[in-house]
């Protein structure tokens, strides 16, 4: 049976199972319910659990752990000779073995057991079922593969014959313990609460995953390029041509992305931070109650935009907009027309990234701001202060701490933002402090340097974990501060 | 502070001798100095607004016109000299696959056009006006029922992505002819076909339905769209119940300890985590460490699920946190057990907050594109995926590929499919505002 099929039939046995028990229960009461200690509700869950939990947990450990066992067993049938030149050239003859082992599958039992010539005879027949098999392939392989099939079959036999009889057991165990003074209840509710845990424990698995995956494709890495040339290397070219020559190995300087980065964020923050805190304060000290009703979620809407959409307005709209406005303004000063802002440049991608990110500024400052105790902008203003001196005066310097962690949170945004760079500040990996050229970042080379066909053994591609994992502990590390900051500030005023 | 004790004092002087001696004490300026400010704030206010309805007009008035796609009514004749000049069909079935049906449409226009004896250079201008997208509209129109061989038929077929941009005035006509893909012959055909009704534009639904296509007039979101349906629904099977799950545990029952502590804050920073790094974990744990297949909208919902798991359980906690107390007393009262005061009165009772806050995670993972990048769904998929394991792409990633493209006519359909994702987006978060007013309480 197919593991699909072994869920339905464990289904129907824990459907069945949870019919049986709630009538189990209801027979024990004899007709006065509340002489049972649980609902037979509860009865009926508690058989289904028995019969369904432990079932499902044997064959999640089989689905891994046979593959692995039957993979093995049929490796160590291979030749010597391939076994001394393990990696890659031992991968290539599973992945042989493993074609060549569906392809067995179709044949039927009549050409399996006409089968004794080895490779060169099967080929033809599985040519035949449109199965086409490289022609570097073995006798030993095909030995290999009818090994392969055969451990699937019985493995995928014994699975199914285990899996039921667990399913079955349990059930009956679980329906002979059901009586009038069983606590059923309990038992149930105490796999609810493990259900409860393991799904909260989820996002911390989350974490680890995200940074045991990084660790250890970084540590491949950093064994071909030395960690000291990636974290203060000036020089970004990562040579994806010349891979197999060992002369070529390709510079990858951490530096020049890191530069690219920062500067836009930097350009993004000086247009989100002014508007977006002005409109902050506005909104907070000066706005109607109607202005605000409909001002408020408008701007947020800025923030509910896919990034994708303002990448593609930077690259069709923005991008064009101030190259031909500085082509303008050059042929006015200087008579030639030659535009000094390039379509994709720092300025275009930090402007367009700096619009996004108003209304985060703008919404957390927003809270910080009507955060700040009544009393102190009364008393402010009662002293005869104009609005405008309570908030700068008064306000503003109360809530500095909330809103530098805004800030911080706002600017982590802007260093992981990846769609908009990718789309609309260029590719050249360069320092430079122009900000009407183009530069990178470290989300664009991610990006450049995982799409496509890859495969994860050259640094080439695993540069791109380097590169994560240095963005994932840059932005961290920002947000535990900010969140901190924030933390304190509304502990001050609570 | 002076400034402060001055105004008072301003204040009481002028109150006690009105016009005669008011002294200056910067009154004016102070004043000044406020509307200003209240100015520079209600400009910023504006900015951003003006801002949101750039972008929006940039990408409607780009993009409307792609909901339209240039057509032509061509009174096709199945040929059979064209298309089975051997009649050989009976035997081998490659011969109604192989046949030459851009051959026939072309004949149809050229008949359409009343031109007589028409040379070489003529038929290649007839023959590119029409998309190549005709081939297999009429194979497939031929495979289906082989019996109308020898017949004429009216068939709608799309006209080629130039004509497309001219009919619709995007190509500058004064140019001179070299410099344009569409020539002055090409323009007198279209003109003389609209004006008799032949050629229009009609409501593009291939727009909808195609899938990936290097020609603009033939390439379509129908793939990217089932994709990221495939990816929604597997998120919401995911991230809704693992994340209520999740949050009941924190807000109900977990003991305050230092292993809640940390789950707490994990949670909080894996909502900020930049987007692309959950891309680079999807790579490393589902496909290169787990084996399942690349480009495949599983793959995708795992890790969009992940994202949007903090998401849901923050929108969670706080909805819970809102049921008062006194409900949960009166349960525990009445002699249910912890487990029933959650599931019976509590959860129904904050269930209205959750969706609220899974339909906005769910918007934001429709609009999420860094991640999908990295798992390979960057694909030319043409057909559609019959199962998650099948390589597909998804909304944001298709328009991603097509402001990509060179070709001009690919901006017009970029501007399109980004104005769908927004539609998507706006029901989505329209329905979350709805259920909010519906449903909310206030205790």
């Amino acid at each position: 049976m197919s593991a699909f099929n072994i869920i339905l039939t464990v289904s129907a046995i824990a459907l069945a199972g949870y019919v049986l028990g709630i009538r189990r229960a209801r027979k024990a009461a004899g007709g006065n319910l509340s002489r049972l200690h649980s609902l037979p509700g509860y009865a009926g869950a508690y058989v289904l659990i028995g019969s369904a939990l432990p079932a499902l947990l044997l064959l999640a450990a089989w689905l891994v752990s046979a593959p692995i066992l039957v993979e093995n067993s049929v490796r160590s049938t291979f030749p010597d000779s391939v076994r001394a030149e393990g990696g890659a050239t031992e991968n290539l003859a599973m992945g042989m073995v493993h074609s060549i082992g569906d392809g067995l599958r179709l044949l039927s039992d009549r050409e399996r057991t006409q089968l004794t010539a080895g490779f060169v005879q099967l080929r033809p027949m599985l040519a035949d079922k449109g199965i086409a098999l490289a022609s570097s392939g073995e006798d030993y392989m095909v030995v290999a593969a009818q090994k392969l099939v055969q451990l699937q079959d019985s493995s995928r036999f014994w699975m199914t014959i285990a899996v039921l009889a667990v399913s079955l057991l349990g059930a009956v165990l679980a329906l002979s313990r059901i009586a009038l003074r069983f606590r059923a209840r309990n038992s149930v509710e105490r796999v609810m609460l493990g259900a409860l845990i393991a799904a909260s424990t989820i996002a911390i698995l989350t974490t680890v995953g995200i940074f045991l995956s990084m660790v250890s494709e970084t540590g491949r890495f950093f064994a071909s390029v030395p960690p000291m040339e990636f974290f203060f290397g000036t020089v970004w070219d990562p040579r994806f041509a010349a891979a197999d020559d060992p002369n070529a190995a390709g510079q990858f300087g951490l530096i020049p992305l890191l530069a690219g980065t920062l500067y836009i964020a930097l350009v993004a923050m000086l247009v989100a931070v002014p508007i977006g805190l002005y409109a902050a304060i506005y909104m907070a000290e000066y706005a109607s109650k109607r202005l605000r009703a409909t001002a408020k979620p408008l701007l947020e809407v800025l923030a509910g935009i896919p990034t994708i959409v303002y990448g593609f307005f930077a690259l069709v709209t923005i991008g064009p907009l101030f190259r031909d406005f500085s082509a303008q303004i050059a042929g006015l000063a200087t008579g030639s027309y030659h535009n000094f802002i390039q379509a994709q440049s720092v300025l275009t991608a930090g402007f367009v990234m700096g619009i996004m990110l108003i209304p985060f500024v703008s919404s957390l400052s927003d809270d910080i701001i009507t955060q700040v105790p009544r009393a102190m902008r009364d008393g402010s203003l009662g002293l005869g202060a104009t609005r405008s001196e309570t908030v700068r005066r008064v306000i503003l310097p109360a809530a500095l701490p909330g809103i530098v962690g805004a800030l911080l949170l706002t600017a982590s945004r802007a260093i992981g933002e990846t769609m908009i760079v990718v789309l609309a500040a260029g590719v050249a990996a360069r320092l430079s402090i122009n900000p009407f050229e183009p530069m990178t970042t470290v989300t664009v080379k991610i990006v450049n340097q995982l799409t496509g066909d890859l495969e994860f053994t050259s640094p080439q591609t695993l540069v791109a974990f380097a590169l994560g994992i240095s963005l994932f502990f840059i932005t961290l590390g920002l947000n535990v501060y900010a969140l901190y900051v924030v933390r304190k500030y509304r502990e001050q005023y609570e | 502070m002076t400034a402060t004790a001055n105004a008072i004092a301003a204040e009481n002087g002028a109150a006690a001798n009105s016009a005669a001696g008011r002294r200056d004490l910067g009154l004016k300026k102070r004043y000044a100095a406020e509307r200003r400010f209240r100015l520079l704030g209600a400009a910023a206010i504006a900015i951003g607004l003006f801002f949101l309805a750039a972008l929006l007009f940039s990408v409607v008035s780009k993009g409307y016109t792609a909901f339209w796609q240039t057509s032509m009514a061509l009174d096709v004749t199945f040929d059979e000299a064209v298309i089975d000049p051997s009649a050989k069909r009976d035997q081998d079935a490659n011969v109604l696959l192989m046949a030459n049906y851009p051959n026939l449409a072309r004949d149809a226009l050229v008949r359409a056009l009343g031109i007589d004896d028409p040379g070489k250079p003529v038929l290649r201008d007839v023959g590119g006006m029409i998309s190549n997208g005709v081939r297999t509209q009429l194979r497939d129109r031929v495979l289906a029922d082989p019996s109308i061989i020898g017949t004429t038929q009216t068939i709608w077929v799309l006209a080629n992505a130039e004509i497309d941009s001219a009919y619709k005035g995007q190509i500058d006509l004064s140019v001179d002819e070299s410099r344009r893909k569409v020539n002055d012959r090409q323009v007198a055909w279209m003109k003389d076909l609209s004006g008799r009704g032949i050629l229009q534009q009609r409501f593009n639904t291939g727009l909808f339905t195609f899938g990936a296509s290097s020609r603009p007039e033939t390439a379509g979101m129908g793939v990217a769209i089932l994709g990221s349906l495939y990816m929604m629904m597997i998120v919401l099977a995911l991230a809704l119940p693992i994340g209520v799950a999740a949050s009941i545990y924190l807000e109900e029952f977990a003991p305050k300890n230092r292993l809640t502590d940390i789950i707490e804050v994990n949670i909080n920073n894996l909502a900020a985590v930049p987007s692309i790094v959950f891309g680079l974990l999807g790579l490393a744990l589902f496909i290169n460490f787990a084996g399942l297949p690349r480009s495949a909208s599983l793959v995708g919902g795992l890790v969009l699920a992940l994202m949007t798991l903090p998401t849901v359980i923050i929108a969670t906690r706080a909805a819970l946190k809102a049921v008062p107390p006194s409900i949960r007393s009166a349960a525990l009262g009445i002699g249910a057990s912890k487990m029933q005061m959650v599931f019976h009165h509590v959860l129904p009772l904050a269930m209205p907050g959750i969706l609220t806050g899974t339909i906005i995670g769910l918007a934001q993972a429709l609009g999420e594109t860094a991640p999908l990048l990295l798992i390979g769904m960057v694909a030319f998929v043409a057909n559609y995926p019959a199962t998650p394991l099948d390589p597909a792409t998804a909304l944001p990633v298709q328009i991603y590929m097509w402001a990509n493209e060179a070709e001009r006519a690919f901006v017009e359909r970029t501007s399109g499919a980004i104005i769908i994702l927004l539609v998507f987006l706006a029901i989505m978060n329209i329905t979350a505002i709805l259920l909010r007013r519906r449903f909310e309480r206030r205790w």
